[in-house]
């Protein structure tokens, strides 16, 4: 434990989890709304909408995550020139966080998508029969109801969202993991103290997340 | 609701020229979208064909891309048959009448579905090293890293599949005297497994997925050799990461049709265990996403 109690070293440790829960917030916010929206578009009566909805989920859902990081600096910095911030880190964290949302989009678009078929037909029946428009059977009715369904699922996605951010470190943020690569190169003689440190600040905070949602599902399960 | 066409009227003249207009309206944006696109790639010369014509000599092929391709299914392979050992034996683990054998199994599984593979990775090629005082087999590092996170996965997948299992199953298999390991191996798992099929192949793609993390402390798979490597020669970063990226998506997909086909296959013979559909739903969701992981 000796190597955090150098204060360089505590400031490597934290602002590596800081990034990390920066990059959760805001990926995870970008996926959610994202992936509503491509649920919706699957669903809609226009086809082309569908079939944007479904080529973004089989193009997204099946490339690593890797891969779309690299696009994000390589395609959408160098080469369109999509400048988000003047600070390289911060230019580095948004393309991470539009990386990290459009892949966990695909995710979430099916997830809610599996939640929309758990709806019993009768609902949107109902709600058609009353006059209402597809807009309105969708946010009204169906979603309410599916997205109950569906917090287990989104419960662990967030979490695999979480553990995905790491991976914008290959774009050179110093989010934990790089963190702690760093931290093990400079302190060889500490590795196990340092790897426990790093993978317990994520089994502490993650395990109990995971839980909490299944407790959260259980409770706001619609009762059939 | 099974037809998404419930959600919505068959559409009438009013319904039909508003779906055209929207049709237009979003077709237009995406070409808008997809134009602007091509002109930036234009404007930087990404289209000449110096950097395309790699694609059509084999020897890039031969010498970057299958090669690439092939380190990363062997990667994923040799996971893949280690997770399933594993997560065999952490399934059966947590699901022990000994509470000295189901906590740490317990423990060993939550804790290795919560920390980053990534970070794992790390750990085990560039910390393991201090330890062992030896070099760390590069390819190992990626093996072990992605056999303790999907095993442990896998053995979450296996233990829902056992709870999904007739509770008359076991009490028929008891009754006629078998031993506990006998009803485990021989009635719930052989059970289990055929209803857990799908959410296995499933996981496959994961695996395969995840192997580009092996990039980060690279290994030589498919994003070093045949994005990296390659366009050090030829200048072409985005075009070899556009194929790359279409390599991962005809693999992921032929196994993602493959699980479908499997999972509708087992609901139609009936005989699989007691609602598989709950039972995988439920799980699905889970895995995919560990996918998540990368």
């Amino acid at each position: 434990m000796d190597v955090f109690s150098d204060p360089l070293n505590r400031d490597v440790y934290i602002t590596g989890f800081l990034w990390i829960l920066k990059l959760t917030v805001a990926g995870g916010a970008g996926a959610l709304v994202l992936g509503v929206l491509l649920a919706a578009m699957r669903v809609s009566p226009v086809p082309v909408l569908r079939g944007f909805g479904t080529a973004w989920v089989n193009i997204f859902r099946n490339t690593p995550l890797t891969l779309i990081i690299f696009f994000c600096y390589f395609g959408l910095f160098s080469t369109l020139g999509l400048s988000l911030a003047d600070d390289i880190d911060l230019n580095n964290f948004w393309l991470g966080v539009i990386g990290v949302a459009v892949y966990t989009a695909a995710f979430v678009c099916e997830a809610i998508r599996s939640g929309i078929n758990t709806v019993p037909p009768g609902q949107a029946e109902a709600a058609r029969a009353i006059g209402m428009t597809f807009l309105q059977t969708l946010t009204i009715v169906i979603l309410p109801q599916a997205g109950r369904a569906v917090i287990a699922p989104l419960g662990s996605i967030l979490i695999a969202l979480c553990k995905n951010t790491t991976i914008v470190g290959t774009i050179g943020l110093m989010e934990s993991s790089s963190a702690m690569k760093q931290l093990i190169n400079e302190n060889g003689d500490n590795v196990i103290p340092i790897f426990l440190v790093f993978a317990g600040t994520f089994a502490i905070v993650l395990i109990p997340t995971g839980y909490a949602f299944g407790w959260l599902a259980n409770r706001l399960a619609v009762k059939r | 609701m099974s037809t998404d066409a419930v959600l919505y009227d068959h559409p009438g003249p009013k319904a039909k020229a508003r779906n055209l207009v929207l049709t237009i309206v979003f077709g237009i944006a995406l070409l808008g979208l997809l134009y602007w696109v091509y002109s930036r790639f234009d404007a930087k010369g990404q289209w000449d064909s110096v950097l395309w014509k790699p694609f059509t000599e084999s020897s890039t092929w031969t010498d970057y891309i299958l090669p690439g391709l092939l380190n990363t299914l062997k990667a994923a392979a040799v996971a893949m048959v280690l997770s399933l050992a594993f997560g065999i034996i952490f399934a059966v683990g947590r699901l022990s009448d000994h509470w000295w054998v189901r906590w740490p199994a317990g423990a060993v599984v939550e804790f290795f579905r919560a920390v980053p593979l990534l970070l794992m990775m790390f750990f085990i090629f560039f910390g393991v090293p201090f330890l062992t005082e030896q070099p760390m087999s590069i390819f190992w590092a990626v093996v072990i890293g992605l056999t303790l996170y999907n095993g442990s996965v896998l053995a979450e997948a296996f233990r829902a599949g056992v709870h999904s299992v007739p509770r008359g199953q076991s009490e028929a298999a008891y009754a006629i005297g078998m031993r506990k390991s006998q009803v485990m191996s021989e009635i719930l798992i052989p059970q289990a497994a055929r209803a857990m099929l799908p959410v296995i192949v499933s996981q496959l793609v994961v695996l395969v997925k995840d192997t580009a993390l092996g990039y980060i402390i690279s290994y030589s798979e498919l994003i070093q050799l045949g994005v990296n490597n390659l366009s050090a020669n030829y200048g072409n970063v985005l075009q070899a990461a556009i194929v790359a990226a279409i390599i991962y998506i005809i693999v992921n997909s032929i196994l993602t049709s493959f699980a479908g086909w499997l999972s509708r296959r087992t609901r139609r013979k009936g005989r699989a265990p007691r609602s598989p559909g709950a039972a995988t739903q439920q799980v699905t969701a889970e895995p995919g996403l560990g996918g998540g992981v990368a």
